[in-house]
């Protein structure tokens, strides 16, 4: 069996499962936010069961439209307080407590290898780079899940991906997922998992993996995974406050489709509009002019990603046709790149260093996008009107290559700048 | 159940940003989402769009976002069902946890035009092209899927399980 199947299995409560089956799992966290859990709330309680499954086991994250941006926002955010409040969850983030979603449950050690693990909100997959079966399902299955601690499931294919060689400079783990889907296009892994492995992966930090599985949604694929080792282990170790398993993948597991690539031929790399897939080197876009960098979201809101954005801009300025957002993904990363001075880095570059928040990543507040407008975003989709009004661009790349084209005014690698 | 109307026509990978973009989610209202249906794919389309009317797209329709909005939004709008070779896998799922209608067919994504009138056997899957004259299948809906619309969505599937443990 994969990885996958192995971890559903043991939720199942069965010895084996196979792709295609169509199981009842147990669930270690059930996940909700201030968009999808009012409507969570709203069906949960036309359920009519006396309390939720575990109170211990649902967390409700304020993060979208938080803090607050409007009365509209704010009467949804109360919804998730009230509810919290009157089931005591021992999981609500309240702003100045709260991040994205999925750096926060990460970083908190309340998701861990060998969970499974449903959330309403797509990028839920994440958690795939912890050795976890992870997956974004809609907010009427969360409310399902409330009362059960169950959710009905498809056992899903496998595809693994084998990443060779070693990265070539300013290139990460966001290049090799944005590759990876230039490669196999939006709906190269629909209803599939995705499996993630080789040397590469091998030396690539928890952040890496955490943006690569982040943005397996982005192929279609219903989980990424990543077969938990050292750099697990050491991740996890000092975060976890309960038991935790390490799955691996059976030497005879199936696949329906296995891809190889050669990491010394992949170069800093950036979606165009208005698709994921659609995908150039970044060294190729030197013409595009750009009006806003975003570097943040939870795909790219890490210290790591802070860090990264923060040696190609040092000491410089940001172009005078461009505005800069520096977003940190939770307040533990905003803490940490204040006490490394990266905040200070960024401001003195004139950019503009927020507290958590998706904010610009969905077109939310925090900076939207006027028509006509182009951005370059650290964040995971560039569909029309994602940051903004529909007749705006979002170009995706890593924070080095968003910081160095806040430098230059226009898309452009860090040897530009440096 | 005979879903008949006229259709409105898509493409390929319609994502949830355009079937109700993210601006819009301060609510949850269905009324309020269903004024902005699609929106960004096409922006008359709230105003050109009748109760009855179905949708006929492309590949990995509903890609994206999570957002059950998408659905909400579309049935809310008054559109009876959608129609497509393929759907993103949060969009199916949502579907049918909320009860809208979606059915999966190449030929009939290929052969129906914008403005076909077309009808659609729920319970078998056949669905007639009445302005060409033409008949199509649908992919059969898996027995777990039947189940759940038999029982009226998700959460009175749920209701029935909580009452029977
Ligand atoms: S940062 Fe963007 S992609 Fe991530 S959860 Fe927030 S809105 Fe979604």
């Amino acid at each position: 069996m994969t990885i996958t199947e192995k971890i559903l299995a043991a939720h199942a409560g069965k010895e084996r499962v196979s792709a295609g089956e169509l199981i009842n799992a147990k669930l270690d966290i059930i996940l909700a936010n201030d968009i999808t859990a009012p409507i969570s709330i709203r069906e949960f309680n036309k359920i009519g069961a006396k309390d939720v499954f575990d109170r211990n086991k649902i967390a409700f994250i304020p993060d979208h439209f938080a803090p607050q941006k409007d009365i509209k926002a704010a009467e949804q955010c109360k919804m998730l307080r009230e509810f919290s409040r009157e089931h005591e969850l021992g999981l609500y983030f309240e702003v100045g407590r709260m991040g994205i979603e999925h750096a926060l449950l990460p970083e908190q050690g309340i998701v861990l290898p060998g969970d499974v693990v449903i959330g309403a909100d797509s990028h839920t997959c994440t958690y795939g780079a912890l050795g976890a079966f992870s997956t974004g399902v809609g907010s009427t299955d969360v409310a399902s899940a409330m009362a059960t601690g169950e959710c009905w499931f498809k056992v899903p294919e496998s595809m693994k991906f084998v990443y060779y060689g070693t990265l070539n400079k300013w290139v990460s783990g966001k290049d090799l997922i944005l590759h990876t889907i230039g490669d196999i296009g939006v709906d190269g892994a629909l209803y599939r998992a995705m499996e993630i492995e080789g040397e590469a992966i091998s030396s690539l930090p928890m952040s890496g993996r955490l943006t690569m599985c982040n943005m397996a949604i982005e192929a279609g694929g219903k989980n990424g995974i990543i077969v938990p080792d050292d750099v697990t282990e050491a991740y996890v170790k000092a975060r976890a406050k309960r038991e935790y398993t390490f799955y691996t993948s059976d030497k005879d597991a199936e696949y329906v489709d296995i891809r190889e690539y050669d990491c010394s031929k992949i170069q800093p790399t950036v979606s165009c509009p208005h698709l994921p897939s659609n995908t150039k080197a970044a060294a190729e876009l030197s013409d595009i002019s750009i009006d806003q960098v975003v570097i943040g979201s939870c795909t790219n809101g890490r210290i790591e990603d802070m860090r990264e954005a923060a040696e190609v801009i040092r000491g410089k300025k940001v172009h005078p046709n461009t505005r800069m957002i520096v977003i940190p993904a939770t307040q533990e990363i905003y803490l940490q790149a204040m006490r490394e001075g990266l905040a200070e880095t960024f401001v003195q570059a004139d950019a503009v260093f927020s507290t958590p928040t998706c904010g610009p990543c969905l077109g939310g507040h925090m900076g939207i996008l006027a028509k006509g407008e182009k951005a370059i975003a650290t964040t995971n989709r560039n569909f029309v009107g994602r940051m903004g009004d529909p007749g705006s661009e979002v170009y995706l790349s890593n924070p080095a290559v968003a910081a160095a084209s806040a430098v230059m005014g226009r898309i452009a690698v860090p040897e530009e700048v440096q | 159940m005979i879903l008949k109307g006229k259709v409105w026509k898509f493409g390929d990978n319609i994502d949830t940003d355009a079937i109700i973009p993210a601006r819009y989610l301060n609510t949850s209202d269905p009324d309020e989402l269903a004024k902005h249906v699609m929106e960004d794919a096409d922006k008359d389309f709230p105003d050109k769009v009748k109760k009855g009317d179905l949708i006929v797209a492309e590949s990995n329709f509903g890609c994206g976002s999570s957002r059950e909005h998408a659905p909400i939004a579309i049935k809310a709008a008054g559109i009876q069902a959608v129609v497509a070779k393929s759907f993103a896998r949060i969009f199916y799922r949502n579907s049918f946890n909320i009860g809208l209608p979606i059915f999966e067919s190449d030929e009939a994504s290929e052969k129906i035009a914008e403005g076909d009138e077309i009808e659609v056997d729920a319970d078998n899957g056949t669905i007639k092209n009445l302005t060409k004259n033409e008949e199509y299948t649908a992919k059969p809906i898996p027995p777990f899927m039947q189940e759940l619309i038999a029982a009226g969505g998700l959460i009175e599937w749920t209701k029935k399980r909580i009452k029977a443990s």
